[in-house]
């Protein structure tokens, strides 16, 4: 009697599509994902659809798998022992766990960058280049050049460094350094961008730039985005994705999720009531 | 909120803002209280005190202000705390305004304190008990976080609109025979028409309830009692009749509203 009363008056519950989120098209399916390190099982069934052009969040406590589930995405999982993936992970409808798949390839498609700027101890330059170089993108240096400029351009940096393209990477500020690793990651033209706690070694007026460049880079890119930082997710997310204990418990818009969340664990997650 | 917020003076702050609405809640129900009591037995005191505590409310207001945004800047409160805390305000709000409508009867009240007794005077305490217990349950809902109380009290609005038109064409006739009693009369209306807002905004309350607990709106067309916008009363003409909707006829002339 009561919950139909509340029926009468409730309008039905319908999915929103986020504001300006992107195509609609699904650019990562996975289904039935499981990791296992040697006996322990990080993940535990992941079925979550990426949506083209648009930014999904995974929030959840440390060893959720979260992390587990971004690295599955362009395969850094392979790198490390006893490590097992089971169920699938297409790209466009491709497995990336096929047979036929190169991994190399793979990671210049599907691009991360780390929580830790990590600039090769080489030029701003050549960190860009580096990419680019060793997928042969550029035949001519002019064609290197451009390259280079236009991904300073689209991570915002160019402005800032273009008199001192020959300086060392290591010799910019943390936030410049996170955006030159922005810069060689999109420097291959990558369709997707991971991003394990990208802001986490970054003062708020880096983070706010490197949260604009998010937002800015969403109009090309499919982004997926690992973070503590609640607020962040809210702010440059338009899916938030929670995990807990190598489970998906919620998935749904970011606006949704922050104000309305289905389950439990994720009102005590994002209210700070988890214990 | 069965579980506890980590931080704990979160909580203690969440909770606090709570007991601010709820006392507010209180003071807002006496004030009406008193002020309906004020008319039946023309107890001008009581209408003076009435109308000196509706500071309080105003008070209770500030401070629940003042604590909502103190608790966005601080804490940047998530999902049912962020909905705890606008609810906070919106009620706030709400009985601010509650309020003034209480004071409004009052000081009226004393006017008519001064004039004889006009008979449709009992309408306002027929009217006032149905607005003190709708006014009770959204606030009862409000502290026991219950939803079904909540939709109960704003269901209920709909029987004070009927009361308030029912009295609007009552009053309308008596003044209509006898202009001497026009003055009392404008007051009753005024007083009435405040109690059917408090019901508006006790209704106001009980949707906050529902979006604070569910996360959603509540939608749906409440059902809408108060059609005396349409009324036309005329000395040779009985009351033009109104269909549900509240719209004249076509045949009843374009004098109303």
């Amino acid at each position: 009697m009561v919950s139909k009363m509340i029926d009468a008056t409730t309008t039905p519950w319908v999915q929103v599509t986020a504001p300006g989120g992107g195509t609609g098209r699904i650019k990562i399916r996975s289904s039935g994902v499981k990791v296992y390190y040697g006996d322990k099982q990080a993940l535990k069934g992941i079925n979550l659809d990426i949506a083209e052009n648009s930014v999904t969040a995974l929030i959840g406590p440390s060893g959720c798998g979260k992390s587990t589930y971004l690295r599955c995405l362009n395969r850094m999982n392979d790198t490390i022992d006893r490590c097992r993936v089971e169920g699938t992970i297409s790209l466009d409808g491709e497995d990336i766990y096929g047979r036929t798949i190169d991994t190399v390839q793979l990671r210049a498609r599907v691009g991360m960058v780390f929580q830790k700027p990590n600039p090769f101890p080489k030029s701003i330059f050549d960190n860009v280049a580096y990419g680019p170089r060793i997928h042969g993108l550029a035949r001519r240096i002019e064609d290197l050049e451009e390259i280079v400029q236009r991904s300073l351009e689209r991570a915002g940096l160019w402005s800032e460094v273009k008199s001192r393209l020959l300086d060392p990477g290591t010799g910019l500020s943390g936030g410049q350094q996170q955006r030159l690793c922005i810069a060689r990651a999109i420097a291959v033209n990558p369709e997707v961008i991971l991003m394990d706690e990208p802001c986490s070694a970054l003062d708020p007026i880096a983070t706010a730039h490197i949260e604009e460049l998010i937002d800015e880079l969403r109009a090309n890119y499919t982004i997926v985005i690992v973070t503590h930082n609640m607020q962040q997710a809210a702010r440059v997310s338009q899916k938030t994705a929670f995990f807990h204990l190598g489970d998906l418990v919620e998935f749904n818009d970011t606006a949704e999720i922050f104000t309305n969340p289905r389950d439990d664990k994720t009102q005590g997650y994002i209210t700070g009531r988890y214990g | 909120m069965t579980r506890e917020h980590i931080v704990r003076s979160f909580g203690e702050d969440l909770r606090r803002l709570g007991n601010l609405i709820t006392q507010m809640g209180g003071v807002a129900e006496a004030q009406v209280d008193s002020a309906i009591e004020a008319v039946e037995r023309r107890n001008t005191r009581l209408a003076e005190q009435v109308v000196q505590a509706d500071a309080r409310i105003d008070e209770y207001e500030r401070e629940v202000d003042a604590e909502v945004v103190r608790l966005l800047a601080l804490r940047q409160p998530m999902a049912q705390d962020l909905r705890e805390i606008l609810s906070a305000l919106k009620i706030a709000s709400d009985l601010e305004r509650i309020g003034d409508y209480a004071a409004n009867i009052a000081k009226r009240s004393m006017v008519l304190a001064q004039l004889p007794a006009v008979s449709p005077v009992v309408a306002i305490p027929r009217m006032g008990r149905l607005v003190q217990e709708i006014l009770k349950e959204v606030i009862d809902a409000y502290v026991e976080r219950d939803v079904t109380k909540a939709i109960v009290g704003w269901r209920r609005d709909e029987e004070l609109d009927d009361l308030y038109t029912s009295l609007f064409r009552e009053v309308l006739t008596y003044m209509m025979e006898d202009p001497r009693v026009i003055t009392p009369c404008t007051h009753l209306l005024f007083m009435a028409k405040n109690l059917e807002r408090i019901g508006d905004h006790a209704t106001n309350i009980a949707e906050t309830i529902h979006f604070l607990v569910v996360g959603k709106p509540l939608k749906g067309e409440r059902p809408k009692g108060d059609v005396t916008s349409y009324e036309l009363v005329t000395p040779d003409r009985e009351p033009a009749p109104v269909d549900e909707a509240g719209r004249l006829p076509p045949s009843a002339g374009g004098a109303a509203g």
